[in-house]
Parts: structure tokens; C-alpha cells; sequence
């Protein structure tokens, strides 16, 4: 090598690949409010829709008068149930196996559900004609409790199923039952519990709340009569799936669907599934002739698409009195309101929820979840997680304190104890789960020496003793979570929504001057895919991620693909990505070899070329076999460089963190304080470490704001009283605490790239780490468990009951 | 419905247009001039997308109707880039320290931090969370939106950035 060439490393750096801290490329038009977003399309002649929709929470329908509203001008239609009947669309099939009326069809089953759709020449059209619509009901016994849905005498909520005693996942046991399910052994976790020395049982509860992006739900949609063709911008966050499903309800061939997901302003899981308001504007276009919108407003978001969570886990762990733990048990009523239109992989009703073992080595282990139907928006999505996985992970780490509480010992003791260690892995759980890799005990123990773990104890002590005499009115809680994720759906063998496996996909095109286009079936919501994935190419192919374009969103163009959700990006389009750039790589190698006249096998791969074993000078660069590949293969190749993978992952993937917080609450007002948090994740190989620091702060912000205060409530008539932003909680930056992160790294041994996934982490490890804190703070008191949200009030309250301000 | 004319500024540019009198600023900003970069993200004026900067003051355009704009001097997200067609310091700031994630929120936020440096030139941590605490972002925790507006101070006062204590 001369003087002139730069070193490896240099060279390497040059790239922006793997490991760097890139700026983001989709930052540059969003800082000049160049963001292409879906309310920002307007098109000739565009109509705008909006929805009534009813005041009820339960209520028969005894008839709908359009007449006035038909009337007002620049109203052009006013659409109901009864036209939807004659497009057969007044139903549509739930991702979860169930049916949802997409306008209301003889009665309505939760408030502010959809009851008609009036499609106007302006935005103010539309919503004066909503007011005239004239719509009487006839109010109906409501039941907003799951846990009163299987008594005898609860309100029917579906008549449709009335005499169906099969539902899509087996037996019905009650009219209001939509499924059981269950996994691990239950005869092996009863026999763990009839001869444990400890046990404890506790009734935890995952409010409902709501993944709440700051941009809503939203959709253009267009139908050209003369070709038959639809082209629907929308929020997706996984538009082939709204291609496919589109197709399905509508009867419109799928090459005649093109569905665009321009950029998104967050997602959080809210904009997986398919809503009534999307198909309402297609069958408006359809109709009309014309465009039309619809966007939904901050109170229907909040209201009507997708809820997370409302899981009431009864949940019970046995161990031996040195602190080992033997057996865990759980049984779930699961909430999903008047429709089951959770985002499952489709076998999978309540998701992965039996990851709810945890980091722990439990011996045996059962869990059953019972979901039922209440007057309810219909949803269930994974907020921020994978299926189910924050439920489970909330659950356990709740749980695994109760228990080391029980037995006298410090929580980071017990679960240090209790944890899978580092040389079982893989480890197969109780549920049957295969974890990829792990190095639990190291994460711990960085974590607790980072906080100084000890001296907080110490201090804490000292604290409670102060309290005890009287001197201080302050307590002051220290939260240890340790959680295991289970990620990137995933396997064939486990994963499909609706018979799609839940494979993804990469295609990559090298330009012949050395740039190139990838282009996926994932969505970014803001994750920074533009950025990340041209890293991962950086990397492989030794071209600069500035020379990268990368492309979601357009299902014209980019491969099939189950989009952006459940942590999967990285894990499977990931992997598709550096899988595609190995074929392409092999393909530079044979030219290279060709071109330099020696053996495939002659050849080593050097950052951005192939240069010929022992003599550094005799090399092509990547860029050099680009433009080769176009003119100068060898003879019989196929002249191009580009390659295409669709990833079926071996496994899931299971990152893992360890998180530490400490409160302050004062007795006296419920105030919570966060004097420091403490984050450690392991996501494998970390890609862009800047983007990973980003998506944690975000997913403990949301974190916080679910343990600290949100829960979308319902009073007993049904009515939600919490669909604003008045009434549900999101933090400011005054009130969100100052994050530290950290990190250990434990590459996946399957995935090409050692990647785990990382945006999730935060929001399944975060809330268990707050509510144990406060919990933590109460529980020298003799204090077991306290509900989430720990709002003031309710903080107070748990110190009245517990004679503290006698 | 009889519409009003109204005459104002708007990113320098002077602009003359008919509204209705239920017109909301943002909805006259987006449909009418086709500023789309202020976004609308609720109805009840918590979450601040929509804030631009009306006379010297930060405005969140959902709040107000068009008309009462009549006059103004009105700057929004496209009209703060510098004359030479550089980002401002506060718009590489937030590219910078990772201020934003799906930029829904971004256009406000700057807008409000743009005032915010002109009320304060160097302002604590504490005054920018209680300075941007009328905008809402659910991507990045707001750590590195403080970072971003930091970072704008110190290239605006022509100092070395400070990084915040960690």
C-alpha cells in the first residue's frame, strides 16, 4: 500500500456504517417543515369526510335521519350501515379473527363508535352536516368491568354471536367470552405450588391507555373509475398488510391497490390495524367519483382506534425459603372492549404474553388468558411492544418484588439469584420460548454499581427510620426491573396475520456509479430507518450510507413486507438487509475476481474492497465493481448488481435490559419526584448508537407517563372520560425526568448482524421500574401493591389507607 | 358564509386573502397558503404543532382565527432558515443533538424555541423544559430537544457549547 491510501480504519470511518452516531438523513426536511405527512396531501377536487358517532355507550338503534344533512350545502353524500350493505362493507374481518361493524349496524356498542359518514366539499361542511344528522337510539344496560362480563345476567354485548358457541380460537364459555388461552404446564406449575414453601398471589392491573401519536390517524383515499384502481395515503405503519386486507374486504384485485405511507408522525402501534374511518373514505371515493380525507381529531384517536393493554393479571409465583423460585402461575381477564381487533400474529390471542417467566429460571410455569367483550372501543394493540410483552414483563417484575418482599430480601438480591445465567443460554423457559443470548447477571450488576446501589439502600434506611420518627414526611422508593423481551415476529412457524408469514424484505439496487436504492417492507414512524438500514449497507458493502437512498411505504415499490411493529425492523428487515448485500457482495466478488484475474477463494474483503491475499496493492473497490457490474461481467454472469431477501427469522430475538429509579414522594400531597433514572439495555449490535440513546429516552418518557398518570377510564354509563388531552396525561418537558443510559452487548447468535431491536426496551422495562419504585417506597409499611397510574391522587390515597396522615 | 379580507405578513411576504370568519389561523396557514409545515395534533390547544410566531409572540395558530391574524406579522417553520438558505442555528441544533424523531412535533417546537431564545439568550435547562412546556412530543423525552435549543444558545451567543451535567 502507498503513502496515498488511506488506512482500513480510515477508510471504515468514512462509511458512516455500523456503530456510528450518523446524523439523521430524514432530520434535514423535517427541521424545515418538509415532511410529507397525510393531511398535507390535497388533491382536485377533494372531498373531506367526518364521522357521527354515538354519544351511547350501549344503545339500539332506531333509526338514522340523513335528510337535514343531505341537504346542507356542499354536502355531496351521507353514508350509513344501510349503503354499506350494498357493498357488502358494513362489516369487516378484525385482524384477531373477529368482525367489526364499520358503521353501526341495529345497535352500538361503545361511545363515540361510528354510526355515519358524511363526505362534504370542505372540512367545516363535513363536521356542520355530522350535527344534523339525526340519530335515535335507545339506551341499552352497559358494562365497562371484564371483570363482570362472564357473570350470569351482564349485558349481551354481541347479539351477532348470540348462538355462536365457537369462537376463532376455540370454545366460547359465555356470550360476552371471546377466547381462551393458554401455555406451559399447568399440572407440573400445580404440583410446584402444592409443595412450595412461599407463595404469593396478587391482583395486577394493566390499565388501559393509549399509544396516542402526536399526529392522529388519517387517510386520502382515491378511486379512478376508468382504470378501477385505488391509491390510499394513509397512516400505516404496515401498508402491504392494507393492501392485502384492503383487497380482501373491498373485492378490488390487489395489483389494482396502491396503498402510500408518507411520512408518519409516530405510531406506537396505533396505526397497525385497519379502521372504520379508512373504509368509509374508500366506499365515499368509490361513490363519489372524487378523492376524499379523513382525518380523525384527538378525541376520536383517543377514543375510538386502538387501546393498549387493560390486562387484570392474577398472578402468583411459589418459591423456597432461601429465595428460589419454583413456580408461577396466571390467570388473565383481557379487555378488548366491544370488538376483538387486537394486532396479533394471528395464533396468538394474547400475544406472546407467555414470555411472562421473564429473565427468571422458573422450573415449571402455566398461564391462561380469558378475553372478553365489554362496551368498550375495540383494540388491544401493542403500544410500544411486542404483543402482550408489556403486560407480561409488568406483571412479573411486580410480582418477583411482592416475593422478595414476602421473603425479607433485597428485590435486586432475589431476582440476582433467580436470574437465567449467562451459560444456559440458549435457554428454553418453562413456556417453551428458546432465548437467543443473554448476559443478565453483568447487566445487573453494571447497573447496580452505577447508581451505587447500595448506598441508596443505606440511605433509604436511614430515611424510613427518620419517617418512623416523625422527622420527615418524604419517602423515598428505589425501583429494579430486570425484563426480557421477545421480539422480531417472526418465525413462519409461529408467526402469520392472516396466513401472511411474518417474514420482511430488502431490495437492494447498486447504481453502476456506486449509489444505490434499498427499499423495504417496514414503515418508519420516526425510528430513522432512512438513516440506520443505509448504515447496515455502509457496512456490508463498504459504500457510504450517504450514497444510500432508502425507500418505505409505496407497495408499488417496495417488497412485501409486515411492517413496523413489534421491535421487528431491525431484527427481520435488518437481517433481509444484510443478507441482500451478501448476495450482492458475492456477486462483486466473482466480478472482482474476474477482473484481477485470480480465484474467487484469492480474494479478502477489506472495508470497501477486494483486494488479493498478500498484495495490498492489487484491489477493486466496491465502487470500481459497481460500474464494472454494468459493463465488464464475466462472461455467462447476468450484467447488474442487485439483490433481493425476504427474511424468515430462525427465532425471535430477546433483548434485555436492567433499569434502576429512585423516588421521593411526600405523604402529604402524593407528589412523586424522580430524583434519577437509571437505563441499561442490551439490544445485541448496536447500529447507530445515537438513534438507540434517542428511542430509549422516548420509550421512558411514555413509560413514565402510563406508570406516572394515564389510563383511559370509562365511568359506569360507558362514558370515556379521558379522550383529551385535558384529561389524559402526557408529560411535558417539565415534568420528565433526566435519563442516563447505558449499555452491555450481547450479540443474537442468528441474526446476521447480531441485532436485537431496541425501540420497545424502554416502554416494557420503564413502567415496571417506576411502579415498583413507588411501591417500593410504601413497602416497609406492609403496603403489597399499588395500582397503576401513580397520579397524586392516588399516591395520596394509598397514604390515607395506610393511616399516614392521622 | 360572508367572508372577511384580511392583510398580514407572512414570512416577510405580504399576503392578502378572503376567509371565512370561523377560519382557524392554522387551517388558513395550511389550506390557504400551503405552509403545511405547522401541524395540527389536537383540538384543545395543549399540544403546540401549530405554534408560530405571531408580533413577537409565541401563538399556537389553533387557537386563534384567521381574522383576528388581519395586520400581524406572522413567521412560521418555512420562513426562519437563514438568508443565504442555511438552516438556523436552532434547526441544525435540533439535527444536531437528535432533537427530533418522527417530526411531527418539530415545527412548533422550534418556533417556540425561537422566541424562547429571543425572550432569553441563555437560558438554564430548567427555564427551556418550562419555556417548551406548551409542546408536547412523544418521541424523544425532550433530553435532547433541550440539548438542541443548548446548542442554538451557545451558536447564537457565539460560545462554546456547554454540555448539560449529566
Amino acid at each position: 500500500m502507498n503513502d496515498m491510501t488511506p488506512s482500513s480504519a480510515e477508510r471504515a470511518a468514512k462509511l458512516e456504517g455500523m456503530g456510528c452516531k450518523r446524523k439523521r438523513v430524514e432530520d434535514i426536511r423535517f427541521v424545515q417543515g418538509k415532511g410529507s405527512y397525510v393531511d398535507d396531501i390535497k388533491l382536485p377536487d377533494m372531498l373531506y369526510g367526518d364521522l357521527v358517532r354515538s354519544p351511547h355507550g350501549h344503545a339500539r338503534l332506531k333509526g338514522i335521519d340523513t335528510a337535514k344533512a343531505a341537504a346542507l350545502p356542499g354536502v355531496v353524500a351521507v353514508i350509513t350501515a344501510e349503503t354499506l350493505k350494498t357493498v357488502n362493507l358494513a362489516w369487516m374481518p378484525t385482524l384477531a379473527g373477529d368482525a367489526q361493524m364499520v358503521l353501526a349496524d341495529g345497535k352500538v356498542l361503545f361511545q363515540n363508535q361510528e354510526v355515519a359518514f358524511v363526505v362534504a366539499e370542505s372540512r367545516e361542511a363535513a363536521a356542520d352536516a355530522v350535527e344534523l344528522v339525526e340519530v335515535e337510539y335507545e339506551p341499552l344496560p352497559v358494562n365497562v368491568d371484564p371483570l363482570k362480563a362472564m357473570t350470569d345476567g351482564a349485558p349481551m354485548i354481541r347479539e351477532d354471536l348470540k348462538d355462536k358457541t365457537d369462537g376463532a380460537h376455540g370454545k366460547r364459555k359465555h356470550y360476552n367470552h371471546i377466547f381462551s388461552w393458554q401455555a406451559g404446564d399447568k399440572a407440573a406449575a400445580d404440583a410446584a405450588f402444592a409443595k412450595a414453601e412461599v407463595t404469593i398471589k396478587e391482583m395486577i392491573i394493566y390499565p388501559r391507555v393509549h399509544p396516542c401519536p402526536l399526529e392522529t390517524c388519517q387517510c386520502v383515499a382515491s378511486f379512478d373509475k376508468i382504470k378501477g384502481e385505488l391509491t390510499l395515503w394513509g397512516t400505516f405503519q404496515a401498508p402491504h398488510v392494507i393492501r392485502t386486507v384492503g383487497s380482501l374486504i373491498s373485492k378490488i384485485p390487489e395489483h389494482k391497490i396502491h396503498v402510500i405511507a408518507p411520512d408518519i408522525g409516530g405510531g406506537f402501534g396505533n396505526k397497525v390495524g385497519a379502521y372504520p374511518g379508512y373504509i368509509c373514505a374508500i366506499v365515499a371515493s368509490i361513490v363519489t367519483g372524487r378523492p376524499v380525507k379523513w382525518v380523525e381529531d384527538r378525541i376520536e384517536n383517543l377514543s375510538t382506534t386502538a387501546f393498549a393493554r387493560d390486562f387484570y393479571m392474577d398472578v402468583e409465583i411459589a418459591a423456597t425459603k432461601d429465595g428460589r423460585v419454583t413456580g408461577l402461575r396466571c390467570y388473565t381477564i383481557a379487555d378488548h372492549g366491544a370488538f376483538d381487533a387486537c394486532a396479533n400474529a394471528t395464533k396468538w390471542p394474547a400475544g406472546l404474553f407467555s414470555i411472562i417467566s421473564g429473565s427468571y429460571d422458573f422450573p415449571a410455569a402455566y398461564c391462561l388468558v380469558d378475553g372478553v367483550y365489554t362496551n368498550k372501543a375495540p383494540g388491544g394493540v401493542a403500544y410500544r411492544c411486542s404483543f402482550r410483552v408489556t403486560e407480561a414483563a409488568y406483571c412479573i417484575e411486580r410480582a418477583m418484588d411482592i416475593m422478595a418482599q414476602k421473603l425479607g430480601m433485597d428485590p435486586a438480591e432475589f431476582r440476582m439469584k433467580n436470574l437465567v445465567r449467562r451459560e444456559q443460554f440458549p435457554y428454553t423457559s418453562a413456556f417453551g420460548w428458546q432465548y437467543d443470548s443473554g448476559d443478565y447477571q453483568t447487566a445487573l450488576n453494571k447497573a447496580m454499581e452505577s447508581v451505587g446501589y447500595k448506598k441508596l439502600r443505606e440511605e433509604q434506611k436511614a430515611k424510613r427510620e427518620a419517617f418512623k420518627r416523625g422527622e420527615t414526611r418524604e419517602l423515598m422508593g428505589i425501583g429494579v426491573a430486570f425484563f426480557t423481551e421477545i421480539v422480531g415476529a417472526g418465525p413462519s412457524r409461529a408467526c402469520d396475520i392472516l396466513g401472511i408469514a411474518m417474514f420482511d424484505s430488502a431490495e437492494i439496487r447498486i447504481h453502476p456509479t456506486g449509489s444505490g436504492i434499498c427499499r423495504l417492507g417496514t414503515k418508519s414512524q420516526g425510528q430513522g430507518h432512512e438513516t440506520t438500514y443505509a448504515q447496515i449497507i455502509a457496512t456490508e458493502l463498504g459504500l457510504p450510507a450517504d450514497s444510500i437512498t432508502v425507500e418505505e411505504g409505496n407497495t408499488d415499490t417496495a417488497p412485501y413486507g409486515l411492517g413496523t411493529y413489534g421491535s421487528r425492523s431491525t431484527p427481520v428487515s435488518g437481517a433481509a438487509t444484510a443478507m441482500a448485500c451478501r448476495k450482492i457482495k458475492a456477486k462483486a466478488q466473482m466480478i472482482a475476481a474476474y477482473m484481477l484475474e485470480v480465484h474467487d477463494d484469492d480474494l479478502e474483503w477489506d472495508v470497501d474492497r477486494f483486494r488479493v491475499k498478500g498484495n495490498l496493492e492489487r484491489f477493486k473497490t466496491m465502487t470500481e465493481l459497481a460500474w464494472a457490474a454494468y459493463h465488464e461481467v464475466p462472461p455467462g454472469m447476468e450484467p447488474g448488481l442487485e439483490a433481493i431477501n425476504y427474511y424468515d427469522p430462525p427465532n425471535f430475538t430477546y433483548p434485555f435490559g436492567a433499569y434502576i429509579c429512585v423516588v421521593d414522594i411526600d405523604v402529604d400531597t402524593g407528589q412523586t419526584k424522580v430524583r434519577r433514572f437509571y437505563a441499561l439495555d442490551d439490544c445485541g449490535t448496536r447500529i447507530n448508537p445515537m438513534i438507540i440513546e434517542g428511542q430509549i429516552h422516548g420509550g421512558l418518557t411514555e413509560a413514565f407517563g402510563i406508570a406516572m398518570g394515564q389510563e383511559i377510564h370509562y365511568d359506569a354509563d360507558g362514558n370515556v372520560t379521558t379522550a383529551s388531552f385535558l384529561d389524559y396525561f402526557l408529560p411535558t418537558a417539565v415534568e420528565t425526568p433526566h435519563w442516563e443510559t447505558d449499555w452491555t452487548t450481547t450479540p443474537s447468535p442468528h441474526h446476521p448482524i447480531g441485532a436485537k431491536g431496541v425501540g420497545e426496551s424502554p416502554n416494557v422495562g420503564g413502567v415496571p421500574c417506576f411502579s415498583n419504585a413507588v411501591n417500593d417506597a410504601f413497602a416497609f409499611l406492609g403496603s403489597t401493591h399499588i395500582q397503576m397510574p401513580h397520579d397524586h391522587w392516588r399516591t395520596w390515597t394509598a397514604a390515607e389507607k395506610l393511616r399516614l396522615h392521622a | 358564509m360572508a367572508k372577511s379580507q384580511i392583510e398580514l405578513k407572512v414570512n416577510g411576504k405580504s399576503v392578502e386573502a378572503l376567509v371565512e370568519p370561523r377560519t382557524l389561523l392554522i387551517h388558513f396557514l395550511r389550506d390557504q397558503l400551503n405552509l403545511t409545515g405547522p401541524h395540527i395534533g389536537c383540538e384543545t390547544s395543549h399540544c403546540g404543532a401549530c405554534t408560530v410566531d405571531l408580533d413577537g409572540k409565541s401563538v399556537k395558530s389553533c387557537t386563534i382565527f384567521a381574522v383576528q391574524a388581519n395586520g400581524a406579522d406572522i413567521r412560521t417553520i418555512e420562513g426562519i432558515a437563514n438568508a443565504d438558505g442555511t438552516l438556523h442555528a436552532i434547526q441544525e441544533g435540533f439535527r444536531e443533538m437528535h432533537g427530533l424523531q418522527c417530526g411531527f412535533c418539530t415545527p412548533g417546537m422550534i418556533m417556540r424555541a425561537y422566541r424562547l431564545l429571543q425572550e432569553n439568550k441563555n437560558p438554564s435547562e430548567e427555564e427551556i423544559r418550562f419555556g417548551i412546556s406548551g409542546n408536547l412530543c412523544r418521541c424523544t423525552g425532550y433530553q435532547n430537544i433541550v440539548k438542541a435549543i443548548q446548542f442554538a444558545a451557545a451558536k447564537l451567543n457565539g460560545v462554546p457549547l456547554q454540555e448539560a451535567a449529566e
